[in-house]
């Protein structure tokens, strides 16, 4: 008898005692996503979400193409609808017509999706259709990790209309094994006199990019080129542009606006900082590979990933695809900061302050929110609580195709990288250079004021014709500023500045 | 006697009318003096303002609508000259000829998209075929898509290519209902057989291909797919059309009032102009 209770007591106990890794076991046994970690216990794990019933309720997602974020929500719609019993359609739609396809029937008082993706900077178009996220979610634990500036960027004066499923923002990515090789450290003095490392400025960035273009240095049989970046006009080039205008144009010095001044409203993007920026962008159509003037994001990421340059800036997608172990160049990346600049422009003083600037730029990237007008609004902060829960944002984070990005502090601990086969330096320099990113006091936000888009596409179109050649890139910078005091004319100053003033108090730290 | 239930039969064709043609126009035309956009959702009245705006303050526009008209005027000469002798070609009895016919019509059957994403594959500059062969030609690489003149006439070769059949296959139509006897009167002659074409062939051949000219002027005007996929509208704007630049101004910014009257615009000079076309083109291929 006393044998039978022993060995109840030790089952009992190893029962107990392993719970954690029986209870992970059974979810990702079902869902092979998760295999990593298991369900992660929290308001909205695979435990808690099973416990939901949806069933004879449908659930209607508008998201973007397979596979950028477009995958990921199928498959966690497929989950979600396993768990709860809901049915869960899911749109795909192309970048360029999310915000068109969620803004006609919200304009027209519809609500044909529960769920609409987009981006970031569409929250001041789009919050007034937007119920907000109620209280019981923003309070919740996977919350409560979420960085400040990603709550600031899915939040509009202290609402947070968009659930936060990613964070985004524009770094350099550069070839390590290039960077750091003694031999290519000793030709690159020889030949120009000056130390190879990680650029620290554009000006470095685009002399190192000159010297490692046209010709095959990884042995690989084919020429590489200096830099891949984003220059294909309608295709988000204009944040690869705002991006190398940081360093130049945002001076810790001046608050109060970064593409307008606050107080006059007057567009600051034909000052010389933005000039100089256009003007090494120019310049980096010499260094990019054939057809680079053509590359849109996909052909960015395709290009860094496969090894065919030495550099590239942009979003997390191009270091985390280059990454995958099946990339030619895994393990052989490095991350850090947006290079600076040697002298950055005051407007106030009218004149360069000379001295080392630097400027992150906190790019938009993607949002989600649901249609005040759904009645599904509980099941659907229910599916994004979900869609976002620790176990599948650790999941997600280290596929590249999939486009989620690190938005919590957790995600800057080395291990999350390590655990996925990064190498300890490389998971470093990644967490580090977003941690630093996340510390500057000097950083920019999008713009997000209504007319965002007519705004964007006029300084993207004169952009666009100074790489092609069409306008010098002052002449560019004017056509465009003049565009957009055109459309401050249309939408109200007022109007603009009263948006544009949310955005600038986090900028100058305020929020 | 009583005519007014004939009235009736008029009207599931009159209302299908209205339905399709005269309603889209109207409300474009009472768009176009809204101010509807991203951030006035709504009908209001500007009367002229987006008018004035145009035709005032707008170049890129009237760039778009110029860099259309060469685009389309070239790539329909090219689909008609190239057409027009490939159905000559079929026209005679010669081997192979049904399956050279079904051969010709490959290129119109397939989905424009899909068969311009595949040619802009083919012509990416550093990771595309194209300029591989050339490459081992000893030729360098040709800038395809980001030179902004040659990729005009990329835009040409891929529009020549996905278009041509159609011209063919009207203009093979034409040459299958030609009556035989003008043809046995110039044999009888002892015409050659270029006297033939030029005084038999294609005066007989002028009522339908300035049928088919301006159905394909028609169509290369709205040139939009294409250029969407294959450069944007780039490098610059130096392959935007009017169609494309009309789509963003509506659906990318959102812009709907200012899109409306851009494409009423656009529309009452295309009729006026295809007008005017039709008129010349009968002048100088019809002699009476």
């Amino acid at each position: 008898m006393k044998t039978i209770k022993t060995c109840v007591t030790a089952l009992i106990s190893a029962l107990l005692v392993f719970s954690p890794v029986a209870y992970a076991d059974k979810w990702s046994d079902q869902f092979p996503h998760i295999k990593a970690t298991g369900d992660i216990p929290g308001d909205c794990s695979y435990e808690s979400m099973s416990k939901k019933n949806y069933k004879g309720k449908t659930l209607k997602i508008n998201t973007h193409a397979v596979p950028v974020m477009g995958e990921p929500t199928a498959l966690h719609a497929e989950q979600f609808a396993k768990l709860t019993g809901a049915k869960v359609d899911v749109t795909h739609t192309p970048a360029g017509d999310l915000y068109a396809k969620a803004m006609v029937p919200f304009q027209a008082g519809q609500a044909p999706y529960d769920i609409v993706f987009g981006f970031s900077n569409f929250i001041n178009d789009w919050r007034r259709y937007l119920e907000p996220v109620p209280k019981k979610y923003v309070e919740m634990k996977q919350m409560k990790d979420v960085t400040p500036s990603h709550i600031g960027v899915a939040s509009w004066d202290g609402v947070m209309y968009q659930f936060p499923v990613d964070g985004d923002r524009h770094y350099l990515k550069y070839r390590k094994d290039v960077i750091d090789n003694p031999e290519y450290q000793k030709q690159y003095k020889e030949a120009t006199g000056k130390e190879l490392r990680v650029p620290q400025t554009w000006k470095e960035y685009g002399e190192m990019a000159a010297y490692f273009n046209n010709w095959d240095w990884d042995g690989d049989g084919e020429k590489e080129y200096g830099s891949a970046e984003v220059m294909k006009k309608d295709d988000l080039m204009y944040a690869a542009f705002y991006s190398r205008s940081a360093a130049y144009s945002k001076n810790p010095k001046t608050p109060g606006g970064f593409f307008f001044d606050l107080e006059t409203m007057k567009p600051l993007i034909n000052n010389p900082g933005f000039v100089e920026a256009l003007t090494d962008w120019v310049e980096a159509t010499k260094y990019v590979p054939p057809g680079g003037i053509n590359f849109g994001l996909g052909d960015e990421i395709g290009s860094f990933g496969g090894g065919q340059t030495l550099f590239s800036f942009s979003w997390d997608d191009a270091f985390v695809a280059a990454m995958q172990p099946d990339s030619p160049i895994n393990n052989k990346v490095g991350a850090a900061q947006l290079p600076g600049a040697m002298k950055v422009w005051n407007r106030k003083t009218n004149s360069w302050d000379e001295g080392f600037n630097q400027a992150p730029f906190f790019v938009w990237g993607w949002a989600v929110g649901v249609a005040k007008k759904s009645k599904e609004k509980e099941m659907a902060f229910d599916y994004l609580c979900f869609f976002a829960n620790e176990a599948n944002h650790q999941a997600d984070i280290g596929i590249g195709r999939f486009g989620v990005n690190p938005f919590r502090n957790d995600d800057f601990k080395v291990d999350v990288w390590t655990q996925i086969g990064w190498d300890k330096d490389i998971a470093q320099s990644y967490v580090d250079t977003l941690a630093q990113m996340e510390q500057s006091k000097n950083r920019v936000f999008p713009l997000r004021v209504p007319g965002t888009f007519e705004f964007n596409a006029a300084l993207a179109t004169a952009a666009a014709k100074a790489l092609a050649g069409q306008l010098s890139p002052q002449a560019a910078l004017d056509e465009a500023a003049k565009q957009w005091e055109d459309i401050l004319n249309r939408v109200g100053k007022d109007n603009v500045r009263k948006a544009y003033a949310v955005g600038v108090a986090m900028e100058d730290n305020k929020q | 006697m009583n005519f007014k239930h004939k009235f009736v039969f008029l009207f599931p064709g009159l209302f299908v009318l209205i339905g399709i043609l005269i309603f889209p126009i109207i409300f474009t035309i009472r768009l176009s003096l809204s101010g509807w956009n991203s951030y006035t959702p709504e009908m209001n009245f500007i009367g002229i303002t987006n008018y004035i705006r145009l035709f005032t303050d707008d170049p890129r526009f009237w760039e778009s609508f110029f860099r259309l008209s060469f685009l389309s005027v070239t790539t329909v000469i090219l689909q008609y000259v190239i057409g027009f002798a490939l159905a000559m070609m079929v026209w005679r009895e010669i081997k192979f000829k049904r399956f050279f016919r079904v051969i010709f019509l490959v290129p119109m059957m397939t989905t424009p998209v899909i068969m311009t994403v595949i040619w802009r594959t083919f012509f990416h500059e550093s990771l595309g075929p194209v300029n591989d062969l050339l490459g081992g030609l000893g030729v360098k690489p040709i800038l395809w898509l980001s030179d902004p003149i040659i990729a005009k006439f990329t835009v040409i070769i891929v529009e020549v290519w996905q278009w041509t059949p159609f011209m063919f296959l009207l203009l093979l139509a034409g040459l299958l209902s030609l009556p035989k006897e003008p043809f046995l009167a110039a044999a009888i002659d002892g015409a050659s057989p270029f006297r033939k074409f030029v005084y038999v062939t294609f005066p007989l051949m002028a009522p339908i291909s300035i049928g088919a000219i301006i159905i394909r002027l028609i169509e290369a005007s709205k040139i939009m797919d294409t250029v969407f996929v294959l450069t944007s509208g780039g490098p610059g704007t130096a392959t935007e059309t009017s169609s494309f630049y009309i789509y963003i101004k509506g659906l990318r910014e959102f812009q709907m009032g200012y899109a409306a009257t851009l494409s009423f615009t656009y529309l009452v000079i295309m009729i006026i102009s295809l007008t005017i076309i039709a008129k010349v083109l009968t002048k100088l291929m019809i002699k009476e």
